[in-house]
């Protein structure tokens, strides 16, 4: 066990270099910052001081070593728009995004999870047939696509929720949230019901392939010629059996919803990290775009990583033999 | 399904048969896809005829008139000219604008599948025929591309290269070719073991001459299939990219920006600007989707 840990976490750690070089030369290699950050009329001297104070004269990979050698330090630079750490500005969006995200995964899963079991459960009626077509939807249309059609429907139509923003906040532990004020949860509704619709139908997917595919098994028609209710067949037996995978991809996902988040924040103004992120691409604030990365990739790999130690101890049949896949 | 068996061994069993006649039949027999595929066919013809049945050219601002600004649908201009869908912020026919879309969202989409097939398949082709460490090297690229979601990929790249149809193209590819080459990896792995192969190889054929004209043809089958659904995904993604302003430049404006710049306008009530495009956005990656799924199915060819 320890072995194994030890290999995925080198394996954690060779993935944030890589992206850490390839978002650096991307980002940094390609394009002068410099001409969009100094106004024309700005003597030459000036702008040569602007340059060397924002560290632009250096070779690129001195550039890179110096970014690597403060990123280990915690600090990823400073925005060039406004003016303070790029790590602080993101980590100040973070508890909206988190909140937006936490709260599109139990939508997921308190929706997801039901409609999979009914689908499973009996897949060729109508009902059934209906919640999959479904799920093709939630799956292939634009996310921006859906967060317009919510805002049409529930904003400008029915009127019954806002379409922008955040809303109302209570300070809790020093952090801002929207979960505790009303306000602030007719704010959330709509963007993490927008967030929540892929992963909601990848859920109903996993449940109801899992489900059709246990009622054959032997234990289950061993229960069933045991007497055992149906109801208790499914609560007991079967949702048991299929909730690991189910754990395992929702953790997974997490990763692409912190990403997807930038959409459905752009469309409701969430003023969440993707929503920073797509400003600092429009203000081509370089230092923010590379933190946004850095950090997200952080995220990533530590969930990832946390899902496959997860996984294999609660999964005894999963054999630790850190082969990559 | 046989899962042992491999998408591409399924579409050479196929080969004996009068294997277009069958998918054509299969497409023909399901409304929902005969529907769908219809409808492709329209949009298609539509975006391609654009230039010659569009009641106006939306590049060229000298035919726009600022005073026809945001009028409702079945408006008429000053010159007599009816807008059926309306006109957005500009002045522009949204009828026009949208054919002229279509016609720039299906050229990203077909030239981005088309740019992402090609590297794919070279570069699992090259995995699957020589293997050991020029597979491993290959492979790891692929999962650490399909390791992030693609919309961060494409997104980051923009946002150093800046935006243009070009751009987004080359971001597209970078996202999506990955996928392919792995698809292409394994259906050429399994062709490999096959005796014509073998028989090749103790031929004294060179060994381009395998891969070029005995692996690819008769593994490529899968992966053709499969990127049928991808060029929904390729135009999903440019429209979500433009939707960000990152993608198309506001000069040659595609299905997505077009809804980008009528989103403004949704909550004052004037929808016309938005929903439009978004309803021809909808029915292309729908009926994309549908006529893919079927095509998948009916080649028996697992998706990725």
């Amino acid at each position: 066990m320890t072995a194994y840990v030890l290999q995925r976490l080198i394996q954690s750690i060779l993935v944030l270099l890589a992206v850490s070089i390839v978002v650096f030369l991307a980002v940094y290699g390609i394009g002068d910052p410099i001409e969009l950050l100094v106004p024309p009329q700005v003597s030459a001297a000036e702008r040569a001081a602007m340059i060397r104070r924002l560290g632009l004269d250096l070779p690129v990979l001195q550039q890179y070593l110096v970014f690597l050698g403060n990123a280990l330090k915690g600090d990823l630079g400073r925005s060039f728009v406004h003016g303070v750490p790029a790590v602080d500005l993101i980590l100040a969006r973070l508890p909206a995004t988190f909140e937006l995200v936490l709260l599109a995964m139990s939508l997921a899963a308190v929706v997801g999870i039901p409609l999979g079991l009914l689908a499973g459960l009996n897949p060729e009626s109508r009902p059934s047939r209906a919640i999959m077509a479904g799920t093709v939807l939630g799956f292939s249309l634009p996310s921006f696509w859906k967060g317009m059609m919510l805002v049409l429907l529930f904003s400008v139509a029915l009127g019954w929720l806002p379409t922008a923003g955040r809303g109302e906040t209570v300070s809790v532990l020093g952090i801002q949230t929207s979960l505790l004020t009303l306000d602030g949860l007719k704010h959330l509704v709509l963007p993490a019901l927008n967030l929540a619709i892929p992963n909601m139908a990848l859920m109903i997917k996993l449940v109801a392939a899992g489900t059709s595919e246990a009622m054959t098994q032997d234990y289950v028609k061993y229960a069933r010629a045991k007497g055992v209710r149906p109801k208790r067949v499914v609560g007991r037996h079967v949702l048991r059996n299929i909730l690991i995978p189910v754990v395992t991809v929702a953790g997974m996902e997490f990763g692409s919803l912190v990403a997807f988040s930038t959409i459905t924040e752009t469309v409701f103004a969430w003023p969440g990290m993707g929503k920073l992120l797509i400003d600092s691409i429009y203000q081509l604030d370089r230092p923010v775009i590379v933190a946004y990365v850095m950090l997200a990739t952080l995220l990533f790999v530590a969930v990832n990583f946390l899902v496959d130690i997860l996984y294999a101890a609660l999964d005894p049949r999963v054999k630790l033999t850190g082969e990559m896949v | 399904m046989n899962p042992s068996k491999s998408g591409a061994a399924i579409v050479a069993s196929y080969a004996d048969t009068p294997l277009r006649k069958k998918v054509l039949r299969r497409i023909r027999n399901r409304p929902t896809t005969r529907g769908a595929a219809i409808l492709l066919g329209i949009l298609v013809l539509l975006a391609v005829l654009a230039p010659v049945i569009a009641p106006q050219n939306p590049h060229d601002l000298a035919s726009l008139s600022v005073m026809d600004n945001r009028l409702a649908p079945g408006s008429e201009s000053i010159n007599g000219m009816t807008y059926w869908l309306g006109t957005d912020a500009q002045g522009r026919d949204m009828l026009s604008a949208i054919l002229y879309g279509l016609r720039t969202s299906l050229l990203v989409g077909l030239s981005s599948t088309v740019g992402a097939l090609a590297i794919g398949v070279a570069a699992g082709l090259v995995a699957a025929q020589f293997g050991g460490v020029i597979d491993a090297a290959i492979m790891r690229v692929v999962d650490f591309m399909l390791g992030f979601p693609s919309i961060l990929i494409a997104l980051v790249l923009l946002a150093s290269i800046g935006r243009g149809v070009d751009k987004v193209i080359i971001a597209i590819i970078l996202v999506q070719w990955a996928q392919y080459a792995r698809l292409m990896r394994a259906a050429a792995l399994v062709e490999r073991r096959k005796e014509y192969i073998e028989a090749a190889v103790n031929f004294g054929l060179p060994t381009r001459h395998i891969m070029l004209a005995h692996l690819l043809p008769n593994s490529i089958g899968s992966v053709l299939v499969v990127s049928t659904i991808s060029i929904a995904g390729a135009i999903t993604l440019e429209a979500t990219l433009s939707f960000l302003g990152v993608g198309v430049p506001v000069t040659q404006p595609s299905l997505g920006l077009l809804i980008a710049n009528g989103f403004e306008f949704l909550l004052s009530g004037e929808y016309w600007i938005a929903v439009f495009p978004g309803i021809a956005l909808v029915l292309l990656i729908i009926s994309l989707n549908l006529v893919g799924d079927r095509l998948r199915r009916s080649f028996n060819v697992r998706g990725s």
